[in-house]
């Protein structure tokens, strides 16, 4: 969870002493500082601020998937390896798409046919009206694409919680912080922003030893 | 009457004696058939807790020319000790877990399971809400998960703190590691199956045949306590795959798990995950009236 402003208890300490109050702003400026760290940290390590509990998580490194900077176009490049278009490559271009649509099936190609299923929100509640390469927080904040995880944490506050102390998303790697990081996926890795609920799966085979029960229902 | 020299008497205890040679010769047989494809260094093998360095260099050394000779791949067997200040625990997030099975799929590559039985040391069941009893899971489900109105639980070793299956071994063949994970001496295990009798969880195995696995899809990076290809008519079960979690690695259910519903970790160190989901979680164990103080814990995220 991103560090809340700290509370002025300058107020409420008693100003006997200057000691009192010079100690209290210093440690007001150190701690309004690391609030501004967040922005960076997500695509490195979970691992930069210690949270309230004043465990910081162990040493990670969060996957940064292809689709936020890019698009699929569904063709194969001269290395036989699957095109993709960076975003930047048309959102550059000066005037191109000016306004934000208001729902998905109103965009035109190469975004048309967005599968759009993320509750009451629209387009606009995530993206950027006046940057399509930019998403906009709560606070009307805007932070580039790849930040993502910030945003989808300012709704899903417990995933996140959960995320940052590995409860939620998976890992591979090393489970020892001496001995190598762990490996984190992004939230886009396994939820479709547009469609973010987890789909179904068809099972693997189960075992066919002769004792496999059959269950009661 | 003449006189001859042989008597009934004679007759009937040549006759005996003859019979007799013949009924013990074929008693026996099973063991002379047992004998003839053994080795002598198999045979004088120490248990695993006795053997010097340099036997159980012997012994790797040994085993790595068996499974090349019966399997046709080349192999490294390592004995890989625990670490200091390390007692594992995982965890499993019942709330995510969707029944893929796809961490049962990775035991079954990682750890070297005959192919036909497709067997693993997990077994996933599906368990209507409402209840955890193991006893009315169903672990054959082929249909789409996760399924309406129920929930699935991967079940494998629990490596109990109090373990059923070790007290009741008449050889001492399966143990409990000072980290924590319990394990079998593949060439000391008889295959009474006792162990399989005495667990709780069903998470034992018994190697019915030698397990038959094509060579170029063996897993050559092996262990003696663990996924080294094990012979015929001894027991196995989850080793939290030490081969991989001793160097540091996760276990390959865990890595495989498309979810993250896997939790795995030094259960000594105060600022792992695993510590964070006991302290934080609504954690239970299986079976706990039994006593047996698993190693492995369920939680809800709710």
């Amino acid at each position: 969870m991103p560090p809340s402003e700290p509370v002025a208890t300058s107020a409420a300490v008693p100003l006997r002493q200057p000691l009192h109050l010079i100690s209290c702003a210093s440690v007001l400026l150190v701690l309004s500082a690391c609030g501004e760290d967040h922005g960076a940290s997500f695509r490195d390590e979970l691992g930069l601020a210690a949270d309230e509990d004043g465990l910081r998580a162990p040493p990670s490194r969060i996957h940064a998937p292809p689709e936020l900077e890019s698009l699929a176009t569904g063709q194969l490049g001269p290395d036989g390896e699957p095109l993709r278009a960076a975003c930047v490559t048309c959102h550059s271009i000066p005037g191109l798409a000016p306004e934000l649509e208001l729902r998905a099936e109103d965009v035109g190609p190469p975004h048309e046919g967005i599968d759009f299923q993320h509750g009451p929100n629209g387009c606009a509640h995530c993206h950027d009206p006046e940057d399509r390469l930019s998403l906009r927080l709560a606070d009307g904040r805007s932070i580039p694409m790849t930040d993502a995880i910030e945003l989808c944490a300012q709704c899903h506050g417990p995933q996140y919680r959960d995320f940052r102390r590995g409860s939620h998303g998976g890992m591979r790697g090393s489970w020892d912080a001496e001995r190598g990081v762990r490996e984190r996926n992004h939230c886009v890795d396994c939820h479709d922003a547009h469609r973010p609920a987890y789909p179904h799966f068809t099972p693997m085979p189960p075992p066919a030893d002769r004792f496999a029960p059959a269950g009661h229902e | 009457m003449t006189q001859s020299t042989t008597s009934r008497r004679r007759v009937l205890k040549a006759a005996g004696a003859t019979l007799g040679a013949a009924a013990f010769a074929r008693a026996v047989s099973p063991v002379i058939d047992f004998a003839s494809e053994i080795s002598a260094g198999e045979f004088f093998q120490k248990h695993y807790k006795e053997l010097s360095p340099e036997e159980m260099a012997v012994v790797l050394r040994r085993l790595e020319d068996e499974t090349q000779e019966r399997y046709g791949a080349e192999v490294t067997i390592r004995d890989i000790r625990p670490r200091e200040n390390t007692q594992f625990g995982y965890a499993l997030n019942l709330s995510i877990c969707i029944g893929c099975r796809r961490c049962a799929e990775a035991c079954h590559v990682e750890n070297n399971h005959d192919r036909a039985t497709h067997q693993s040391y997990i077994r996933v069941l599906e368990l209507r809400q409402g209840s955890i009893d193991m006893e009315h899971g169903d672990a054959t489900y082929e249909h789409a998960v996760p399924r309406a109105g129920h929930f699935y639980m991967p079940v494998q070793c629990q490596q109990c703190d109090n373990p059923p299956c070790v007290h009741v071994c008449p050889v001492e063949a399966t143990w409990k590691e000072d980290d924590g994970i319990v394990v079998v001496d593949y060439n000391w295990c008889i295959g009474c199956r006792y162990c399989e009798a005495a667990c709780p969880y069903h998470a034992r195995r018994f190697n019915w045949h030698a397990p038959e696995i094509p060579a170029e899809e063996i897993n050559p990076d092996q262990a003696y306590l663990s996924n080294r290809v094990r012979p015929q008519g001894v027991m196995e079960k989850c080793t939290f795959c030490l081969h991989r979690t001793r160097e540091g690695r996760m276990p390959a259910c865990l890595e495989a798990c498309p979810t993250g519903a896997r939790v795995f970790g030094n259960l000594l160190d105060p600022s792992s995950e695993i510590r964070w989901v006991l302290a934080n979680k609504r954690v239970f164990v299986l079976k706990e009236e039994l006593g047996t103080r698993p190693r492995f814990f369920y939680f809800f995220d709710e």
